[in-house]
């Protein structure tokens, strides 16, 4: 039983991580319909900004809690600004070119991993998070280390929060408007290219939280981490149903408590396997995933 | 006329190039800068025999992706599954290098059929995330190891006993350089007759609009089958070559990233074009070796960190490049060749029938 608790906190631990990056994804896909393969850098942006900016900048702060903190800010301030210019400057000139967009975004993606890799070399980078935060508590007889709670609170925390800029602003009803029928927003006179750039900069916010989050969660930052998170994410979306927010907070759960069950009943990689085949069973009974946004409709 | 004059293009230029290349090896001469080692020392043939089979490698991916129009990311299964099941065959089971070669591709057929029958339901980008989510099963599997077959990261070093004499050992080097060459024109020449053939007119046809192909009361997702599974078939071989040129396998092979440089290949080259795939494969294989080296030459150990830095990591350079290429020159380089090519042709056209402008 207090196995089983712990694999349920740890993988809804690790579905939170899927999801903070599923949900940016789907809303750009939803949006725009860019496949964003750069959302592996902004993973990294907020995983080495915060790494960085706790060696360099907060390295005077003793308190371990708000040196994380601060640096945590930075971090995500980092992955929101870095996401905003990848959209002006790589995205924005190749308007209506959605495969070359995906190019682009592929090729930013290498080049960024190689770039990091080669400033600060291949290997991971331990980030000074507090103590507290790889202590345990007791739930049951099962030790589940504090970490698990924080992830699980934050995505709960930005699921709300895009619910409510989604439902109560008026940029949230442009891009939710956008994702049903972005013609039709355009012909009413709405300037969506701003909501694109917006898109851009939560998703990349919200990949940068997981980048810090996943800090804590493998203990380290390494430069390829972003990338192999970056592909379960893509199953998340898959699954959740392309542009549409709760379904991937849906799926990100799913994929995550299976592959923890799987790997520790099944085996090592045994969890691997079996997300890929739930992908394979969704995709053949429901093409369009979960939440049935239109997948596939636009090329 | 016309007849002599296609006979050029469709023959004549293939076999002239694969010719002067089948005589490379016969070259004792000392290019540097270009080369460290004279042309036939085999260092130089193992770079060129690689540098050929990403050639043909990229110009598999080519089938779907530029000719088909199917963004796929999980190209690296096949060429995976060609370099590791034949290995296996070979060294675990310790069989013929035949039937290594039989089963192999075997399994590439029958897996390239069931899972782009899956992955086909869904179009587009989805496709894509599908495709790298089946290869990213494969890469696992390889790493996990769960019946001591790959040896995960170790990697599986060949059994050189099953291995045909003529490919093993440094002097041989320039017979895996003209197996490199031999498949690449095998790839080519299939590619080509593929491509040319009624089924591969539709292919383009969907690449361009494959509504347009529906109305015409063509069913794509068979078409779009055919293509995923000739061009994962042809992957499949590459594998094989793969397995022989580098004495093995690597999880190299398996990660998402090799499809990626296939990618970056054949964009950088011009996709949906033959000569601009293998051009690219070559090219990018090149330069990601040589960069490496100008990366530790002494001009560049002279400038200062923070740009001595990015130069030393090849893949970023090509990165860039490959950014650059999309926004400013889609079509890549065939694309620039070409691009002269039809202002001439239209140039012809004008004069010819001068309503064509009007119109």
């Amino acid at each position: 039983m207090s196995t089983f608790l712990l694999l349920t906190l740890t993988g809804l631990g690790l579905g939170a991580m899927y999801f903070l990056i599923a949900s940016g994804l789907s809303l750009i896909y939803g949006l725009m319909g860019v496949l964003n393969f750069a959302h592996g850098a902004f993973i990294t942006v907020g995983s080495y900004g915060t790494w960085w900016t706790s060696v360099h900048v907060f390295d005077g702060v003793h308190s371990t809690l708000w040196r994380w903190l601060a640096s945590s800010l930075l971090g995500l301030l980092c992955g929101g600004v870095f996401a905003a210019l990848v959209e002006l400057i790589l995205i924005r000139p190749l308007y209506s070119r959605h495969i070359d967009q995906v190019l682009v975004t592929v090729g930013l993606q290498l080049a960024f991993v190689a770039l990091v890799a080669g400033i600060w070399g291949p290997d991971s980078k331990v980030v000074i998070v507090p103590r507290w935060l790889h202590d345990t508590t007791d739930v049951l007889g099962a030790r589940i280390p504090n970490d698990r709670w924080v992830e699980i609170a934050t995505a709960a925390v930005v699921l709300g929060l895009l619910q409510l800029f989604l439902r109560k602003t008026r940029y949230g009803l442009i891009i939710r408007a956008g994702v049903e029928n972005r013609a039709m927003v355009q012909a009413l006179g709405i300037d969506v290219r701003r909501a694109f750039t917006l898109v851009f900069a939560i998703g990349g916010v919200a990949a940068a939280i997981a980048g810090v989050l996943s800090g804590v969660y493998f203990n380290a930052v390494g430069p390829e981490q972003g990338t192999s998170l970056l592909i379960f994410a893509f199953i998340v979306v898959v699954i959740g149903g392309l542009g549409s927010i709760n379904g991937s907070a849906v799926a990100a759960v799913v994929v995550g408590l299976a592959q923890q069950y799987t790997n520790y009943y099944g085996g090592s990689g045994i969890g691997d396997m079996i997300v890929v085949l739930l992908l394979g069973i969704v995709l053949l009974t429901r093409p369009r995933g979960f939440a049935g946004a239109a997948v596939g409709s636009r090329a | 006329m016309t007849l002599n004059r296609r006979l050029v293009a469709d023959w004549l230029w293939p076999l002239v190039v694969f010719g002067a290349l089948a005589a490379v090896p016969a070259l004792h001469v000392k290019i540097p800068k270009l080369f460290d080692q004279p042309i036939d020392s085999p260092g130089t043939l193992a770079l060129l025999a690689a540098c050929v089979l990403y050639g043909a490698l990229a110009l598999s991916y080519d089938v779907q992706f530029g000719f088909t129009g199917l963004l796929s990311f999980g190209h690296a299964l096949y060429i995976a599954i060609g370099c590791y099941v034949s290995n296996i065959v070979i060294t675990d089971l310790k069989w013929s290098f035949w039937q290594g070669v039989l089963i192999a591709m075997g399994i590439a057929l029958v897996l390239s059929i069931i899972l782009g029958y899956v992955s086909l339901r869904v179009g587009g980008i989805a496709f894509a995330m599908v495709t790298l989510a089946f290869a990213q099963a494969g890469a696992v599997l390889a790493l996990k190891d769960p019946h001591h077959w790959t040896h995960g990261e170790e990697g599986l070093g060949a059994n050189y006993e099953k291995l045909p004499k003529a490919f093993v050992g440094i002097l041989n080097t320039k017979n895996l350089y003209w197996l490199a060459l031999a498949f690449l024109a095998a790839v080519f020449f299939i590619v080509r007759w593929a491509v040319d053939s009624s089924p591969g007119r539709v292919w383009q046809a969907i690449r361009e609009n494959e509504q347009r192909v529906e109305v015409l009361g063509l069913r794509p997702r068979a078409y779009k089958l055919q293509a995923f599974v000739l061009s994962s078939v042809l992957a499949a071989a590459g594998g094989i070559v793969y397995m022989l040129l580098y004495n093995g396998s690597t999880l190299d092979v398996t990660q998402p990233n090799f499809t990626l440089t296939l990618l970056l290949m054949v964009v950088i080259g011009g996709a949906g074009s033959r000569w601009g795939a293998v051009l690219g494969g070559i090219l990018y294989t090149y330069l990601n070796n040589r960069l490496i080296a100008v990366g530790s030459s002494s001009t560049v150990e002279g400038l200062p960190h923070a740009l001595r830095t990015p130069l030393e990591q090849p893949l970023f350079l090509l990165g860039v490049v490959f950014i650059l290429i999309v926004v400013f020159l889609p079509g890549g380089l065939a694309g620039l060749a070409a691009r002269g090519r039809v202002s001439g042709l239209r140039r012809i056209e004008a004069a010819v029938r001068p309503e064509a402008d009007a119109a």
